[in-house]
């Protein structure tokens, strides 16, 4: 599983450090590295960049895994470096950058560097393409093993809309349609008559419209057993 | 009769249907629709007024129809998912019923990337087939999705769209299939351009018996111009416009009179088809020109029901 994220404009970035003279730098060591926005080689660009509009760099570090709880630790051995600055710039997906914030207890602003994508999967080497919505109720068991939440432009649940044109979306060239996708494979299964049933409304509920999920694993497990 | 409209009552009397389609203005001007409702009050057995359509922001599909049923003109109420979710669906086919609003047309939408407020949210919280699924049980069970109850009666005649002209193509048939399956009365289809593919998909149609379940009104769109011929053929999603059509517009002396030709071939055709049981005419920018369409296809006078 990869988070997948794309630098923000430096226009926006530079906006939130308006009132900042003084900046700590945080990038990751793995999503962020491996899309190359947030490792070694960018956190260095950024310092550089900052420098030259006359910020001043008090420290910088890549933190392995920011989105685990060693961060905390992370953030305690820069704590002298981090004091010294105005505020800390969080160049990780958003979680890394809500683990930062989470850390730091409000002693200072974080912002973030880069807009966080999706959950992608490497197709090949630095292709990332979202493949779930993580939606809170898997389809995948009748759709073939594609999401038509994701990767079907208008999410439908019962087969292409009219738009469907020599396997591609109407929205764009450069995307498949799911459900030819989708129909191709379950004709290679043997499977076509599958599609003939009605998929009913989607429960809503377990995904985002329900409010922020949550997940005790102890308390889960306990209550399997 | 499932909701006693004039749409229905003449495709249940086997009469060849003729619907055409009136887009609400982008603004507020009444006259705007109500100026094509009485053109096309006498050529056309229903009007559909379009719901935003190419996700462009325009009147409301349900205050275009209720200017159009003060008028004394049937309207069908077009209704996309891209822009409402389940709640808002419901309470405007409430609201639509009890305006007396009886023909309700299921559909996807366009996605919203090709309007006017392209970084907008697409809602589909229901996809169109669970949209007609929806309308049947309120209207048979008298139930919302919910599964609560729902006072009074509910009467729609519901419709969906079908595209022939989009793949895959085998599928087309059992989407249709499925479409009936979830409760549609007609179908109103993409134009047809391609005559030869519409013809095949019919076959396929008929082979399933689904022509006797479903009423099916095969869509038209006269082409005004070569250019919008290009433009169809290049660019509009879901449509087939053979060269054919567009080297014939290209080289004739006029334009709007070889377009007309071109469309009155294509309708001859259609109504000779087995299982087409009328013609959905979207005459976009020409609306003036379906009362000379009509007459000229021989479907004059409308039936009086």
């Amino acid at each position: 599983m990869k988070t997948i994220t794309r630098q923000k404009p430096q226009e926006e970035v530079m906006g939130y450090l308006e009132k900042c003279r003084k900046v700590y730098v945080i990038g990751c060591g793995t999503c962020a590295t491996l899309c190359h926005t947030g490792g070694k080689s960018e956190v260095l660009e950024m310092k550089e960049k900052l420098e030259a509009a006359g910020k001043e760099v008090t420290g910088w570090m890549i933190i392995p895994t920011a989105c685990d709880e060693l961060t905390k630790y992370a953030l305690q051995e820069e704590a002298q470096k981090i004091k010294a600055a105005d505020c800390v710039l969080v160049m990780t997906c958003a979680i890394g950058v809500q683990m930062v914030s989470l850390h730091l207890k409000g002693a200072k602003p974080v912002y973030p560097a880069l807009n966080t994508l999706f959950i992608g999967m490497e197709e090949s080497p630095g292709h990332f393409t979202e493949v779930c919505l993580q939606c809170g109720s898997c389809v995948l068991g009748r759709t073939a093993a594609v999401c038509p939440l994701v990767r079907c432009s208008k999410s439908l649940l019962n087969g292409p809309c009219g738009g469907s044109a020599e396997g591609k979306c109407e929205v764009s060239p450069d995307i498949p349609c799911a459900w030819q996708l989708i129909y191709d494979r379950l004709a290679e299964m043997g499977r076509l008559e599958e599609l003939e049933e009605i998929e009913p409304v989607k429960d809503w509920s377990v995904s985002v419209s329900g409010g922020p999920r949550k997940v005790d694993i102890e308390a889960e497990c306990t209550s399997v057993s | 009769m499932k909701a006693g409209t004039k749409l229905e009552k003449v495709l249940e009397s086997g009469h060849f249907a003729v619907t055409a389609e009136a887009g609400p203005p982008k603004g507020t001007s009444a006259e705007a629709i109500q100026k094509k409702g009485e053109l096309l009050r006498n050529c056309c057995d229903a009007v559909n007024v379009t719901d935003n359509q190419t996700a462009i922001v325009r009147m409301s599909s349900l205050a275009g129809c209720l200017l159009l049923k003060r008028q004394g003109i049937e309207p069908v109420m077009q209704m996309v998912v891209r822009d409402r979710n389940r709640l808002a669906i419901q309470s405007d086919v409430l609201g639509a019923v009890t305006l007396g609003i009886g023909n309700i047309l299921c559909l996807s939408g366009d996605h919203q990337k090709f309007g006017n407020h392209p970084t907008a949210k697409g809602v589909f919280d229901i996809d169109s087939i669970q949209l007609i699924q929806t309308l049947k049980r309120m209207r048979d069970e008298k139930k919302f999705i919910c599964g609560e109850d729902i006072s009074g009666e509910v009467p729609i005649f519901i419709g969906a769209a079908a595209n022939p002209f989009a793949d895959p193509f085998e599928y087309r048939v059992s989407r249709l299939a499925k479409k009936v399956k979830a409760g549609a009365d007609f179908i109103q289809t993409q134009a047809v351009y391609d005559v030869a593919r519409f013809a095949r998909w019919m076959e396929m149609v008929r082979e399933r018996g689904l022509d006797k379940q479903v009423h099916i009104l095969a869509g038209v769109i006269p082409i005004k111009s070569a250019g919008m011929a290009r433009y169809m053929r290049d660019y509009v999603p879901g449509v087939i416009v053979p060269d054919e059509v567009v080297t014939r517009m290209e080289k004739a002396q006029s334009a709007k009179e070889e377009g007309l030709k071109i469309v009155l071939e294509i309708i001859e055709q259609l109504k000779e088809m087995p299982g087409v049981h009328g013609i959905h005419i979207m005459a976009v920018g020409w609306e003036d020109i379906v009362p000379e369409l009509v007459e000229k296809a021989g479907l004059m006078p409308r039936p009086v029901l």
